[in-house]
């Protein structure tokens, strides 16, 4: 489903993603870790055709998302790290339009809305404002509005932060309810090791924008003599704190928690 | 298509559930409009020039769109990172089709808040001469909110986060409002200040209103129409370009 080869990206001088190579299967719950910094959301925007990539190549269900963006997101689904709803409108009417720019035709958008919204736990609040909605139940219509369109692969970029334990737990369950039924492809990322442990069938940790480890939960921990996952992350890349430097996005959100919209 | 229809739609619909943002974004006309209007409204008549109420109204109609085309457009800096706009830009739609949703839209919005100006303007006593030319003021009022909303939403397409806003507001928008001749007649205008307002947008839109509010222009109001739908154009295409140069 997902095909990676050498791909690199360079923002002048700086390097943040060299020479990586990975594959997911079909069907697969792939897990992409790594410290902050490490090239995580550059990966990611490359491989949902938001950046071109340096040089390398991506294949996603078999197409070239730089040569053909609007065929691969018709494929897709994405969840971002920042929530990308519209919190003046319903639940309902998020899902609509999702549906109008993806193309779904009028008929099968109502229905699958219907459906989605159920399974989500959201029927009930569908024409309840967005803005009224808590953190998990935002995040559960987005993932929920991210399927409407049917896409084979779903890209979820930290899903679960700052979310409770249960609504954690519920997500998850719902996710994998999702891979094992309809054989849906997902690619996270994620800071919470166990979860990645839990829900991932194999795991990549990047780090300096090289993949410095990939197997699954045991392999790992085996291949470092760790515990647990994290215990194996932190083996890889050391415990000493990265030096971030607050970037225009992170002012944002700085605001964006402020007014909690 | 039905993608540009419904950013058209959104935009209209968050702007008719906004029933506070709608009555807040009139105080500051409203003010303008009493505050000016009836207070310099006796000397302006002694200068001979008439009813600075009448003069002032179509000025203050101008401002609002200005205000609410800019505003929709700047909004942008916001929603690409947390709105909408985000899930817009990753959709297999065009980015030209969101642009022109998103300013149609804006434009939309722009014009009726104009019109509840219009409104609250004849209720304080102002009158058209010629209510036969209110289709070409709506019409005058389309072409100013596209402009701005247009250059909003270029300005925004460079902008990364709300520092810049201040200076936007600051150094741009009220510039071209207070330079355009929105509230002194530019007839009587020093030459400085009248050939500045020959270079903004606003003055021509805001004569043009005069002319079908009140039969009185400065400019012409051919000349005001073709100045704006050049502008339009002109501004449209940049938005679309940086618009589309935009990297989320």
């Amino acid at each position: 489903m997902i095909s990676v080869r050498n791909l690199s990206k360079r923002f002048g001088d700086l390097a943040a993603v060299q020479d990586i190579s990975f594959n997911v299967k079909k069907g697969e719950i792939f897990a992409f870790l790594g410290p902050n910094g490490a090239g995580k959301s550059t990966t990611i925007k490359m491989l949902t055709t938001l950046l071109a990539p340096s040089s390398g190549s991506v294949e996603i269900d078999g197409l070239n998302p730089a040569k053909h963006p609007n065929q691969v997101r018709e494929r897709i689904g994405i969840v971002f790290q920042d929530a990308s709803l519209d919190t003046e409108l319903t639940a309902y009417e998020n899902m609509d339009f999702h549906g109008v720019l993806y193309h779904v035709p009028k008929r099968v958008r109502r229905e699958r809305i219907a459906r989605l919204l159920e399974l989500f736990g959201l029927w009930e609040r569908r024409n309840h404002f967005v803005k009224n909605f808590s953190g998990g139940m935002r995040r559960r219509l987005e993932i929920a509005r991210c399927l409407l369109h049917t896409p084979n692969i779903i890209f979820l970029d930290e899903p679960t932060l700052g979310l409770d334990p249960q609504t954690r737990h519920q997500l998850w369950s719902q996710v994998r309810l999702l891979n094992q039924d309809e054989q849906v492809t997902v690619f996270l990322t994620t800071h919470y090791m166990e979860e990645a442990e839990r829900v991932a069938d194999r795991i990549a940790i990047i780090d300096h924008g090289r993949i410095i480890a990939e197997g699954t939960a045991a392999e790992l921990k085996s291949n470092t003599a760790s515990e647990s996952l994290e215990q194996a992350f932190l083996s890889l890349t050391g415990s000493a704190i990265r030096e971030e430097e607050a970037s225009s996005l992170d002012r944002m959100r700085g605001m964006a928690k402020l007014f909690r919209r | 298509m039905s993608c540009i229809y419904i950013l058209w739609i959104r935009q209209l619909t968050r702007y008719v559930r906004s029933r506070s943002r709608m009555v807040a974004a009139l105080g500051q006309p409203v003010l303008y409009l009493l505050a000016l209007g009836f207070g310099f409204g006796p000397i302006f008549q002694k200068a001979g020039e008439g009813s600075y109420l009448q003069f002032l109204a179509p000025g203050v109609v101008g401002m609002t769109v200005l205000f609410t085309s800019m505003f929709t457009g700047i909004e942008l800096i916001w929603d690409r990172q947390f709105g909408f706009l985000k899930e817009t830009m990753v959709a297999p739609v065009p980015r030209i089709f969101i642009m022109l949703g998103r300013t149609l839209g804006g434009a939309t919005v722009a014009v009726l808040q104009g019109l509840i100006v219009v409104l609250v303007c004849t209720m304080a006593g102002f009158r058209p001469t010629n209510w036969a030319l209110v289709p070409v003021a709506i019409g005058l009022m389309v072409l100013i909110g596209i402009l701005f909303t247009a250059l909003g939403t270029a300005v925004a397409s460079l902008l990364s986060d709300f520092q810049g806003f201040q200076l936007v507001m600051n150094f741009l928008v009220m510039p071209i409002y207070f330079l355009s001749g929105a509230l002194y007649p530019l007839r009587h205008a020093p030459p400085v200040l009248e050939a500045v307002a020959r270079i903004d947008p606003l003055a021509y839109g805001v004569d043009g209103l005069r002319a079908a509010f009140l039969g009185t222009s400065h400019f012409g109001m051919l000349t005001d129409f073709g100045v704006l739908t050049f502008g339009a154009l002109l501004f449209l295409g940049l938005g679309s370009y940086f618009f589309y140069r935009i990297q989320l």
